[in-house]
């Protein structure tokens, strides 16, 4: 005869009828540390690079396409709008590769003790605020 | 996937409110996950006043004051109070970990007590750990040797060798890494969890254990090991202050190192 062979917790849950069971909170309910905070801010600061280089694309395009369209790409930078998405791309630029040098860090092993991995969060925060003024202090 | 919305029947409503007797000088406020499976209600937050000048100083002792005195039918694991059995592991203050290595004084305000989190709830603060169970089981924690023992006496180990496992040999499998993971919490049917990966590592570096290349080819995975991005709530949480975080990191540095 055929056996089927489920895994264990397949078994289980449908004994135990785990679907009826309520879910205990979670992310509503946990004190974040500030290496989650930042965990969650490496990747949405990638997901607005990724927007970030629709825009690159676009300026690129406009240059390319002739000096009337490139005045509109640059009078719609020049708005309040316009001004806080380029800014808030480098700071999404300059954080995730601030953070990406600690993942270095740590995929060589180190910087795992509590104490070290608080520090080197804050390290990383004010590392990228300094490189985004840095850049728009060059930049103007 | 991730789905951030507690489904709608754990929802959690306003309980009973217990107030202290009179008289109490030192009252402090517990807020505790009830849920009752033979009644189908949605799971309450019920609200206990306990006197602190007649109550140990751990969380535990207020949760064993409030079943003996106040309401017996709250339920809840524990068994050593002294922090080697991981039974009483719950999220305390937003955070997990073991309530009777919990200080009362320690938390500030109302103490908000919850079970581990993102796990099916079998009653109040007990949740379901098979799952989790199942997770060790699959990374076999146990001695793999292919070379017989010496005739006359056990394997030995040199102490380099046996400071390599003495942390992460002091797991009790309370689950309060696991339950604290965000990538556990959306992945755990996949992603084995930062305690299964600290018990594998445990036995990966064990001088004495001949199964390294299974143990790490059966890890090689997207989802059993590679759904840890180093979010570090593990190493944060654990009540034993051992550090998950490290493991998973020296177990891919294994898997890295080995591919060249």
């Amino acid at each position: 005869m055929r056996r089927r062979y489920w895994p264990l917790t397949t078994i289980r849950s449908k004994r135990m009828s785990n679907h009826d069971r309520p879910l205990s909170p979670h992310i509503s309910i946990y004190r974040w540390p500030i290496t989650m905070v930042l965990s969650i801010l490496h990747r949405v600061s990638g997901a607005a690079l990724s927007v970030g280089f629709v825009v690159l694309v676009v300026w690129l395009f406009d240059a390319a396409s002739g000096p009337e369209t490139y005045a509109i790409f640059l009078s719609a930078m020049d708005t309040v709008i316009g001004k806080l998405a380029l800014v808030g791309w480098t700071f999404a630029f300059f954080y995730h590769l601030s953070n990406g040098v600690r993942h270095l860090v740590w995929d060589s092993g180190r910087g795992f003790e509590k104490q070290q991995a608080n520090r080197s969060s804050w390290l990383v925060l004010i590392s990228a605020v300094a490189l985004t003024a840095v850049f728009w202090w060059g930049a103007s | 996937m991730a789905e951030f919305r507690l489904p709608k029947n754990s929802r959690i409503s306003r309980g009973k409110h217990f107030a202290a007797a009179d008289g109490s000088s030192n009252v402090r406020r517990f807020a505790v996950y009830r849920y009752d499976p033979s009644t189908g209600v949605n799971p309450r937050l019920d609200t206990y006043e306990v006197d602190l000048d007649n109550c140990g100083p751990m969380v535990l002792d207020a949760l064993i004051k409030i079943k003996n005195e106040i309401d017996p039918t709250l339920t809840f694991r524990r068994s050593c109070r002294e922090g080697i059995c991981g039974s009483c592991a719950m999220n305390i203050d937003g955070g997990n970990t073991l309530a009777c290595t919990r200080s009362i004084d320690s938390v500030k305000g109302d103490v908000k007590i919850y079970p581990l989190p993102h796990l099916p709830i079998v009653k109040d603060l007990v949740g379901d750990l098979t799952n989790f169970y199942a997770q060790y089981a699959s990374i076999k924690p146990w001695l793999q040797s292919r070379t017989p023992p010496p005739p006359d006496q056990e394997r030995l180990q040199s102490k380099e060798d046996q400071e390599l496992i003495n942390e992460p040999a002091a797991c009790i499998l309370c689950a309060c890494c696991s339950t604290s993971c965000p990538s556990y919490w959306w992945n755990s049917d996949r992603y084995l969890g930062p305690a299964a990966l600290l018990a594998a590592y445990r036995w990966l570096v064990d001088s004495r254990d001949d199964a390294t290349g299974e143990r790490l080819d059966e890890l090689e995975d997207p989802f059993r090991l590679y759904r840890c991005h180093t979010i570090m709530n593990c190493t944060q949480t654990c009540p034993k202050d051992l550090n998950p975080a490290q493991a998973i990191a020296e177990t891919k540095k294994m898997l890295a190192e080995r591919k060249y």
